[in-house]
């Protein structure tokens, strides 16, 4: 889970990357009887493991529930280890819960998204006719993680959960046989139970105990931005399928639909704007939402003319690209308890891999939730990873060689490289007032809206 | 990884002429099988007591029951034994070749034998590795469900293997190892059946290996010998043309150095056609021959149409009318025919 330092909670985009989702069922645990490795006077009772993954956030229960699900890895022994507790859902509560996640499910359907500018009225939108597919669903967290729990359940011929499991210690492996030393990772809980597993998955978080253990040289930096997430009750019900983010020039604000009457907040701002937006009573703060997404105050007189010239230039060319403009809806008042804010970083791992161990998730990158992709990137690296050790099992091959974890770093590292660059690159070009760098954005956003090849790039690999 | 084979590129362009011998360990194609060389010298009642530590005559090629081992070249594979399980060292080059063979052996098992178990594909199914090494080969294939022999007759290759497996619980019931030669196993296992001889063997893999014998019809005996009817025979080796004169001898042992100078004997390797002849006169039918490729920079095999250097071949032995018509009377076949 992330230990994040002002709440738990992971606003997240969250992508599709298993199959999984669409079959939640619940069934019973079954311990599986694991073998014991004897060696020469160790403790008798060493089992080995085949995989185990530290951490059983969304990410990390996700991984151990594709691996179990696995044909290929049938047999193999699983273990998710989760230091808190487990998070049963017996039927989904009334209430929203703050954290949510947006989900890129390959074959679920449509959410439109709206970027729109606060200094301009540079507008692009993302619409039903660009994409077959829907770009993305607005899923709590916590269903997310309880539902993956039950599917964990029906898996237990191979997959072992042990929950309230903290790591103490990790030893590593010699990378080859030293003639006395065992050759697995070894895991030592708080409880002094000592495992043994041939792959150790990282799936630990953003301060990754795993990664520092290793010492993998971590990229990294604050934004000195927090994150603040509330639950808001719309004015109105309204066909809720839009998700809506104004860039502010102290932080891009976000809306997005749960149900036709209730939407999530994350309004990524300064830490003492945050701190204030906490400290605010209801009222205020819906005010202040309302006129975060509605007033026009910031937008300059120069922009504005530069940016409607444009505008009749770029239909003259293209009369028909663009859509119509949809607005956001207003707040009327926000679900009790749920005002929380978070630090926001970002982060990247030089490298995901070692001796016998991957890294996942945000444990491996951390970005910026304004474009919805952090958890979206940790699930592809979980169909990432569940297929090259498929493939690996399928070949007779031990887990933890490097051979295949190197291309799991490979293709991922390729793959995350350049969506954390334009993230970044998003959050530094919105972070600013100054007129060339808004001008730009603003013919830039224009631009982008009428051309529906970009668009659908854009959209195409933010739904990966 | 790269720049191991890098540097390895550099000192082989350097050092053209420097001897091969003391100590230039590279990757090997089987060192362990050129001592195989003595299984088909040894007579099998007189010799059995004389195993490794026999100094024993290297004669020509494919003379017949007369080549040995090289005594310096028995300790060379020796001291290389705790070397095998290093993935980018001198075996680099047979640990990527497990991407091609054990798919190969695999496939070509699961078209015959239906997989029972999801997860282990080989369970149920008894395999023989001839020329094991370190068990590179015997691991994957043991961790794929089947029960795995490996057999090798360097003792030290076998303590290494036994050793490497034995840390993972699930190889522990899966391979076993014997420091022993084929002939010596067919034997054996003659002796102990009243019938036609212990068929106990699903399949038999030798990897790597008949590049390194004199006499393969005695090998190809033997190999119908302790296969059941319908198993399977999997070997691997090297082409005898120009092409693999020049890369697998010159660029491979002198220039590239992948491996050591003096490890291949170009008279002794065999064409894809003949060795077919030579399987088909013992009972066998082979089913498929396929080309493989080295790619000495980055470090894999590829499948490939050409069976001009490095080929695989998979081979069935046929039910039991086959052995009564073998063309090719075998003095030592009489022998053990007792």
């Amino acid at each position: 889970m992330h230990k994040l330092t002002k709440a738990p909670l992971a606003l997240n985009g969250l992508g599709r990357c298993f199959n999984t989702e669409k079959h939640w069922s619940a069934v019973k645990i079954i311990r599986r009887g694991l073998v014991c490795a004897q060696h020469e006077g160790d403790s008798g009772k060493n089992e080995v493991y085949d995989v185990i993954i530290s951490g059983g956030g969304m990410v990390g229960s996700a991984m151990a529930c594709s691996l179990g699900m696995d044909p290929n890895l049938t047999g193999k022994k699983i273990l998710l280890l989760e230091a808190g507790k487990k998070k049963v859902m017996d039927k989904v509560p009334d209430a929203y819960s703050t954290r949510v996640s947006s989900i890129s499910p390959g074959s679920a359907t449509l959410l439109s998204g709206t970027v729109w500018d606060a200094c301009s009225d540079a507008l692009i939108t993302f619409d039903k006719e660009n994409l077959q597919d829907e770009m993305a669903y607005i899923v709590e967290n916590d269903i997310i993680v309880a539902a993956i729990t039950k599917q964990l359940e029906g898996l237990s011929d191979n997959v072992q959960v042990k929950y309230r499991s903290k790591v103490v210690k990790y030893t590593w492996p010699m990378p080859h046989q030293a003639a006395d030393s065992i050759p697995w990772v070894q895991v030592t809980l708080a409880n002094g139970e000592t495992l043994q597993t041939k792959l150790l998955i990282g799936a630990d978080g953003p301060n990754s105990m795993v990664r520092q253990e290793l010492g993998i040289p971590t990229v990294k930096w604050n934004y000195d931005q927090s994150a603040v997430v509330a639950v808001l009750h719309l004015s109105e019900p309204t066909e809720n399928n839009v998700a809506w983010q104004r860039f502010l020039p102290t932080g891009p604000i976000a809306m997005l639909p749960l149900s036709d009457t209730e939407s999530s907040l994350v309004w990524s701002t300064s830490h003492q704007i945050a701190e204030g937006l906490l400290e605010l009573d209801e009222e205020s703060f819906v005010d202040a939402i309302n006129s975060a997404f509605w007033s026009n105050e910031n937008q300059s007189e120069l922009i504005e003319t530069a940016g409607s010239l444009f505008r009749g230039a770029l239909s003259a060319i293209m009369p028909s690209a663009g859509s119509p403009r949809q607005l956001p809806p207003s707040v009327a008042g926000i679900g009790p308890k749920t005002r929380v804010m978070f630090p926001l970083g970002m982060g990247h791992a030089s490298e995901y891999i070692r001796h016998r161990v991957a890294l996942i998730g945000d444990a491996a990158h951390r970005v910026h939730p304004l474009a919805g992709q952090g958890a979206n990137l940790g699930f592809g690296d979980v169909a990432c990873l569940t297929q090259l050790l498929s493939q690996a099992a399928f070949n007779g091959k031990d887990l933890g060689a490097i051979q295949h974890l190197l291309e799991y770093e490979t293709e991922r590292q390729r793959h995350n490289l350049p969506m954390m660059a334009a993230i970044d690159l998003m959050k530094r070009l919105y972070s600013t007032n100054a007129a060339p760098v808004v001008l730009l954005r603003t013919f830039g956003l224009q631009a982008t809206n009428m051309l529906p090849a970009l668009k659908e790039q854009i959209m195409a690999f933010a739904s990966k | 990884m790269y720049s191991n084979k890098f540097s390895r590129l550099m000192l082989g362009l350097c050092c053209r002429k420097s001897s091969a011998v003391c100590g230039v360990v590279r990757s090997g194609f089987s060192w362990t099988t050129v001592c195989q060389q003595r299984t088909l010298w040894l007579q099998r009642n007189d010799f059995l007591e004389m195993e490794k530590h026999t100094v024993l005559r290297q004669t020509g090629a494919r003379s017949v029951s007369q080549t040995t081992v090289d005594p310096s070249e028995l300790r060379r594979f020796q001291s290389l034994a705790s070397k095998w399980w290093d993935e980018q060292g001198e075996f680099a080059a047979l640990h990527a070749m497990n991407d091609l063979r054990v798919p190969f052996i695999r496939d070509n098992l699961l078209n015959v034998h239906r997989a029972r178990h999801p997860g282990k594909p080989l369970a149920g199914l008894r395999i023989l590795d001839v020329g094991c090494g370190g068990g590179l080969l015997t691991e994957p294939l043991g961790r794929l469900g089947a029960t795995v022999l490996g057999i090798d007759p360097v003792e030290n290759s076998i303590g290494t293997a036994q050793l490497h497996s034995s840390y993972d619980p699930d190889l522990r019931d899966q391979v076993s190892y014997q420091a022993c030669t084929l002939e010596e196993l067919s034997a054996e296992e003659e002796g102990g059946e009243q019938e036609q001889g212990a068929a106990q063997f699903d399949a038999v893999v030798a990897s790597e290996v008949v590049e390194h014998l004199a006499d393969l019809e005695t090998f190809a005996f033997c190999c119908s010998n302790v296969l059941k009817p319908g198993g399977s025979l999997f070997i691997t080796t090297i082409n005898k043309t120009n092409l693999s004169y020049a890369l697998g001898i010159i660029v491979a042992e002198q220039i590239l150095r992948i491996v050591p100078n003096g490890t291949h004997d170009w008279e002794k390797f065999i064409s894809p056609e003949e060795l077919e002849r030579l399987l088909e006169s013992n009972g066998f039918s082979v089913q498929s021959v396929q080309g493989m490729l080295y790619n000495p920079l980055s470090g894999a095999w590829s499948w490939t149409n050409s069976t001009a250097i490095n080929y695989a071949l998979h081979a069935v032995r046929l039910k039991d009318a086959a052995e009564d018509s073998s063309p090719h009377p075998e003095d030592h076949a009489a022998a053990a025919h007792s």
